[in-house]
């Protein structure tokens, strides 16, 4: 509810919100002039992205040490948790965009090419599919020849990193706990047990990925079906790749002593976004992987 | 706490600054040069469309201009101008001394001018800015140069700041309101943004990952959008509005926030309707969502589906209709002075109605087969976003000015300023309405000749407007340096906490909170 | 309630809407075309006309009242008049009454507007089909039934657009071949598209469909009176949007079926060249014909192209380089750009000749001839 009583918090003139947008900027230019291969584009990208992670490095090490400090009183614990809170719903519309283009080409524009006789004779839709035009589909676990490809099965190393993460999101909560009990060697075993979890899941993706490529004639520019397929899955685990970044930071301050267990934003805004990440995947799974 | 007045000075000021009025005088700023690179592009526009035959520009620059005349108005000048209100009056209205995440304020300011500087520079790339429309549709945008790209992280940065804002303001909102400040006692501008801050968290990330798909479709070999690969042109166009339609209540909520401000300090007279102008507000919110396919009417879409929008869409007037009548009901049989502020909420009400009007005449699916893509449906977005959302803008810089300067502006340039800009407006823009009906299309560069003579009126009306803006700028800067001191309350019937603060409103206001009845 | 029912309350809503039309604003219901839409050739378009009429009947006559109570107050309850300000705030009765009349308003216009649209959506019972395909900036039409197919594109002269010549009667709404089309027949279209998202639009035979590529959208069309009427593509679809005019021409049903034979041996008569050898100077002559039609939009008149977005002829890597990649790129297309294959538009000696003039005109001299057996040999 409304304001805690009392005086309000507010933070000095801060040069590090505009250095990162400079940031920003020089890393977009550059991913522009590298689609469009430019040589420099690579070198202005490797900048932008320094700039950015060096910004918030100091950005987010000034909050913390502000947090530590004790400057921050309930109201602006309540700001942080609606800020992060409102900027996972942000995220979730996001993938709700691709989630709606799987869905939209599956139930509508696969169907209605098949019967399009007129354009793409004797194109019979199904999923997976690659397009009239695209690789042709062979059954799953088979060698693919060339021009065609084989779909992602859901259960082997997808239905592991499905259990990956549902124990992910249980070890971080047995850590949210050890916080809570001040039992600090809870928390950071936990919490170790978690960031594990996450690069495991990330190299099992990243295996799968290669395999795809390499052996399953499964890539980016498989039509339809690959689209959907790397981007969802592309984007999750950039997610988990930026939550495993947020684990590994607040692991290391648990170990320094960090958080105490009243105050602890900075543990649960992670752990809600871990929990996100999570959910996300449990539609990939059920919708990308499962359901062909 | 840091209740100090002293902050740096010269540059590092603004560049550094978390005080939410320094940021918000930033993004107002930044959204009027905004306003004038997009009017400038709107008059070569016009220009070359003042006779039959190319006289002006070569197609391919006048496909550019239009889509960058809207792209700038509508993320650089529009959108932000509403933000940079919402940062000067929402802490003010509702008794806090600042905005909740200051820091993160002055990011989402500061990633404007980087994300404008792309879009500008997209008209310098070799092939030249965007030619595809406001729109983006593909396949026409995965054909551009590197112009498109450009564009689409120029949409990226700007929506990230889009984000980052409505975030802040909703944490403002929520959490940092005075003591006793109930949700049912905030201003109504107060409320309209609070809701406007969900539209954008929902449909912004949206047009993200619209635009992701079509530079991975442009650079990196995904079927989104290419029947070839199984994927669906149209599906673009579905995406795009499910973020398009709730954008364009984005542009207008705050704008009607604005006229709730305006419309009782200057009839003397509460606002008629309170709770049921809060609903209204939260059902247009809520039916935007559910009605984005009415732009798509003539893809071939299912019958199911064109019946379901048009019935949806039709539906959005009731409660438009409501704040409508509501906002009529406040002036009656109230005492109405008629200041510059009051002016102008007066005709954006009046001309927004015939804007919506307009459009639910658009609405109705048989008959959009005929108005589709004329010059009747830039009418209808005209009378809505300009008489809605800029002539609220312009109200409300008059109605608050003397608040952020300490001075009064020049009362009689003002009003020359508003019926200029009424004359332009709807010389420009009516006859419009009359050139889609008789068949012309929008986005060409040259037209038949029985469409000359409307056209010529219009143009002579988009120089008058033009000009008047011109004007505005004048004002604005006078005021800015001088002029007659301003009272605290300023406007003798004006309610609510900003008009208990000092004119011009000190560096910090609500230190302490203020106590509210 | 039943489709008829409607019909007859659409019926009592048009003659109320007559009345109050002449009582309020005889300027709208009785206007003349130039400030309505063009007149109607087809039920159809009578249609949209009559409710485009009633609704907009409906919400001036809304505008009326509106302002009307507006400025009221703003006459009467001014301060400067002595007015006092009243004090209410609310009244429930009013405000339902304004959600619900609104509302019921809605209601009736609902109603039309449906019978309408299931009308324009029935193509059952045509009797004849073309398939209409859009094309960076020409229209294609093939009609399935008759085995007849050609490209329709702007006849205007480009000295007109440029201002250097007096503009004629239907500038910019004139094509080399117009699409013709029998009177009193249900006409079935198949609407889709080549490269980018166009939209077919006839105004006066109510008719707006786009044309989406690698899908198809179904649309129909009888038309009542023999006429020639114009549109224009509805869609932006790049540089010369605003030049791919549509042209109609209704015929009886005699005159169209001469058309369609004449038709028929023209595209014979163009196919005929494709066995024998040409002479460089009859390929050149051609060459420079068909490169006027369908390649001067983007590589410009004079080969020198637009910088940055289509390349010029005149001194190109490819039109100066090894034969085999010209014939590719013309042929084929390439996939991502505007260039789109031309093996599907253009026939063996259309192809065969514009590459020979690409090679030794637009300031090029290469000396090349290129046969139209090689191009038949690359299908
Ligand atoms: C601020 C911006 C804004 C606003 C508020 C609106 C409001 C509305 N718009 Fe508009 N619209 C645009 C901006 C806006 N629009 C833009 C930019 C485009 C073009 C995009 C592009 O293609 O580039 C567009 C296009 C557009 C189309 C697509 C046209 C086409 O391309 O073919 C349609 C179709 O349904 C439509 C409908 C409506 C409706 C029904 C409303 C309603 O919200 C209006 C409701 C208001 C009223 C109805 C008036 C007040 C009510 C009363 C007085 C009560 C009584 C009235 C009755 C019962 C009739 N709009
Ligand atoms: C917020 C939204 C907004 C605003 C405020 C405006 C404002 C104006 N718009 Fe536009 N417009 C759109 C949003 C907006 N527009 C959109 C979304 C489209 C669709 C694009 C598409 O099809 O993709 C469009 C399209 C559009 C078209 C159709 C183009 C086409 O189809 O090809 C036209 C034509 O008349 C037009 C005109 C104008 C004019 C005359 C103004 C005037 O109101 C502008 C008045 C302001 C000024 C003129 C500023 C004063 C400045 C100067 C006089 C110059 C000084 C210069 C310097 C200091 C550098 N606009
Ligand atoms: C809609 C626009 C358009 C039309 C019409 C068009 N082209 Fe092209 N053409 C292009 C574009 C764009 C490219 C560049 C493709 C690329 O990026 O390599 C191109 C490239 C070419 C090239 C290769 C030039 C080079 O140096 O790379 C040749 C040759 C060519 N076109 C011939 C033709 C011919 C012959 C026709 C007509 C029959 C034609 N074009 C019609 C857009 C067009
Ligand atoms: Cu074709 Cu516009
Ligand atoms: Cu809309």
């Amino acid at each position: 509810m409304s304001a805690a009583k009392g005086s309000y918090y507010l933070p000095e003139p801060s040069p590090w919100p505009v250095i990162t947008s400079v940031g920003v900027f020089v890393l977009a230019l550059g991913f522009i002039l590298f689609m469009n291969s430019i040589s420099a584009g690579s070198w202005l990208m490797i900048g932008g992205a320094a700039i950015i992670v060096i910004l918030s490095a100091k950005w987010f090490g000034q909050v913390i040490g502000e947090s530590e400090a004790g400057t921050f009183n309930d109201q602006v614990d309540m700001s942080f948790r609606m800020g992060m809170g409102w900027f996972i719903f942000s995220e979730v519309m996001f993938f709700a965009a691709f989630f709606g283009a799987l869905f939209y080409v599956r139930q509508l524009a696969v169907p209605w090419l098949a019967e399009n006789e007129l354009l793409w004779p004797g194109y019979e839709g199904g999923w997976p599919t690659a397009g009239p035009k695209g690789a042709e589909v062979i059954a799953a676990d088979s060698q693919p020849g060339p021009n065609q490809f084989s779909p992602m099965g859901a259960w082997g190393i997808p239905a592991l990193n499905t259990l990956i993460l549902l124990t992910s999101g249980f070890t971080v909560t047995m850590a949210h706990w050890g916080l809570k009990k001040d039992n600090r060697g809870q928390l950071v075993v936990w919490l170790f047990l978690t960031i594990a979890l996450g690069i495991t899941f990330l190299a099992f993706q990243a295996y799968e990925y290669s395999h795809a490529y390499t052996q399953m004639g499964l890539t980016l520019g498989t039509g339809v079906y690959g689209a959907t397929f790397f981007m969802l899955t592309g984007f999750h685990g950039f997610h988990v790749t930026m939550g495993t970044i947020m684990l590994i930071v607040i692991w290391l301050r648990s170990i320094k002593g960090h958080f105490t267990p009243k105050h602890h934003f900075g543990f649960e805004g992670v752990a809600w976004y871990w929990h996100f990440v999570d959910v996300v995947w449990l539609g990939l799974f059920v919708f990308v992987y499962w359901l062909v | 706490m840091s209740a100090h007045d002293s902050h740096p000075t010269g540059l590092s000021r603004w560049l550094f600054t978390t005080n939410h009025k320094d940021i918000g005088t930033l993004y107002l700023w930044f959204s009027f040069t905004m306003f004038l690179v997009g009017g400038a592009m709107a008059m070569i526009i016009r220009a070359e469309l003042w006779q039959p035959g190319l006289q002006l520009v070569e197609p391919h620059f006048f496909n550019q201009m239009t889509t960058v005349h809207a792209l700038v108005m509508v993320f650089g000048a529009v959108m932000p101008a509403f933000t940079g209100l919402a940062n000067w009056q929402l802490p003010l209205m509702i008794g806090a001394p600042d905005m909740a995440l200051p820091r993160l304020n002055n990011w989402s300011f500061w990633l404007l001018p980087f994300a404008a500087t792309l879009l500008v520079l997209s008209l310098f790339m070799p092939g030249g800015g965007p030619a595809a429309g406001w729109t983006l549709y593909p396949p026409l945008t995965v054909q551009g140069g590197m112009g498109m790209d450009f564009t689409i992280l120029a949409v990226h940065i700007l929506g990230m700041s889009s984000i980052l804002g409505s975030i802040n303001i909703i944490a403002t909102i929520l959490n940092m309101r005075a003591p006793g400040m109930t949700l049912m006692k905030m201003p109504l501008f107060v409320w309209t943004w609070l809701i406007t801050a969900f539209l954008l968290l929902a449909s912004i990330p949206v047009l993200a990952g619209a635009v992701t798909m079509l530079l991975t479709d442009r650079h990196f070999g995904t079927h989104f959008f290419d029947a070839a690969g199984g994927g669906d042109p149209v599906m673009f166009q579905h995406i795009f509005w499910f973020f398009g339609h709730p954008e364009v209540y984005i542009l207008v909520l705050p704008a009607f926030g604005v006229f709730s401000q305006i419309i009782p300090t200057f009839a003397r007279k509460p606002l008629f309707g309170y709770t049921s102008m809060v609903f209204a507000t939260a059902t247009i919110a809520f039916l935007s969502f559910i009605v984005w396919a009415h732009h798509m009417y003539t893809v071939g879409m299912p019958m199911a589906g064109e019946l379901f929008f048009m019935y949806s869409t039709m539906l959005i007037a009731v409660p438009t209709g409501v704040k409508i009548f509501n906002w009529m009901a406040t002036m009656w049989r109230g005492s109405m002075t008629f200041e510059t502020p009051m002016l102008y909420a007066i005709a954006g009400v009046f001309l927004f109605a015939v804007g919506g009007v307009t459009g639910l005449m658009l609405s109705i699916t048989p008959a959009d087969f005929q108005y589709h893509d004329t010059y009747f449906v830039v009418a209808h977005f005209h009378y809505t976003i300009f008489a809605g959302s800029v002539l609220a803008l312009m109200g409300a810089a008059y109605y608050w000015i003397p608040k952020w300067t300490g001075h009064m502006y020049n009362e009689t340039l003002g009003k020359t300023h508003f019926w200029l800009t009424m004359i332009g407006f709807n010389l420009t823009f009516f006859p419009q309405h009359f050139l889609g009906l008789a068949g012309m299309p929008r986005r060409i560069p040259d037209y038949a000749l029985q469409f000359t003579e409307f056209n010529q009126w219009s143009s002579v009306g988009a120089f008058i407007l033009g000009a008047a803006q011109l004007l505005w700028l004048y004002i604005l800067i006078k005021t800015v340096k001088g002029g007659e001191k301003a009272t605290d309350k300023v406007w003798e019937g004006a309610e609510g906490l900003e008009w208990t603060v000092p004119s011009p409103a000190p560096y910090h206001t609500f230190s302490t909170p203020p106590q509210v009845r | 309630m039943s489709i008829s029912s409607l019909h007859s309350l659409k019926g009592v809503f048009q003659r109320l809407g007559l009345i109050l039309a002449a009582t309020f604003v005889p300027g709208i219901a009785a206007a003349e075309y130039a400030l309505n839409f063009q007149r109607p050739v087809t039920e159809i378009a009578g249609d949209l006309l009559e409710l485009h009429n009633l609704i907009t009947l409906i919400v001036t006559v809304i505008m009326i009242i509106v302002f009307c109570v507006m400025f009221y107050s703003i006459l009467m309850h001014r301060k400067s008049r002595g007015h006092q300000a009243a004090t209410f705030h609310d009244n429930s009765t009013l405000e339902v009454i304004w959600t619900v009349v609104p509302f019921l308003i809605l209601v009736a216009m609902a109603i039309p507007s449906t019978a309408t649209l299931l009308k324009m959506d029935d193509t059952s019972g045509s009797e004849m089909t073309v398939k209409i395909t859009g094309y960076q900036w020409k229209w294609k039409y093939d009609y399935l039934d008759q085995d007849v197919s050609f490209f329709s594109s702007l006849s205007t002269p480009q000295d007109q657009i440029n201002n250097k010549a007096d503009k004629g009667e239907n500038y910019l709404l004139e094509v080399d071949n117009p699409i013709v089309l029998p009177v009193g027949k249900k006409i079935r279209f198949l609407v889709t598209a080549n490269d980018v998202i166009h939209a077919w639009w006839v105004p006066q035979l109510g008719v707006k469909k786009d044309a989406i590529p690698g899908y198809v959208n179904e649309i129909w069309t009888k038309i009542d009176e023999p006429g020639t009427y114009r549109g224009q593509c509805a869609e932006l679809c790049g540089k010369d949007h605003g030049f791919m005019p549509i042209v109609v021409q209704a015929v009886s049903e005699d005159e169209f079926n001469k058309w369609a034979s004449v038709q028929k041996d023209k595209m014979v008569a163009a196919q005929a060249g494709a066995g024998k050898t040409w002479t460089k100077s009859d390929l050149v002559a051609r060459g420079e014909k068909v490169y006027g039609q369908s390649c001067a939009a983007c590589h410009g008149p004079s080969g020198a192209g637009v910088p940055g977005v289509f390349p010029a002829m005149t001194g190109s890597k490819i039109a100066t380089g090894p034969v085999a990649d010209h014939l590719n790129i013309v042929m084929n297309g390439k996939a991502g750009t505007a260039m789109t294959a031309y093996k599907g538009q253009l026939n063996d000696v259309d192809l065969a000749a514009v590459i020979t003039f690409e090679r030794n005109g637009l300031g090029n001299n290469t000396g090349d001839v290129v046969q139209p057996s090689q191009v038949k040999a690359l299908r």
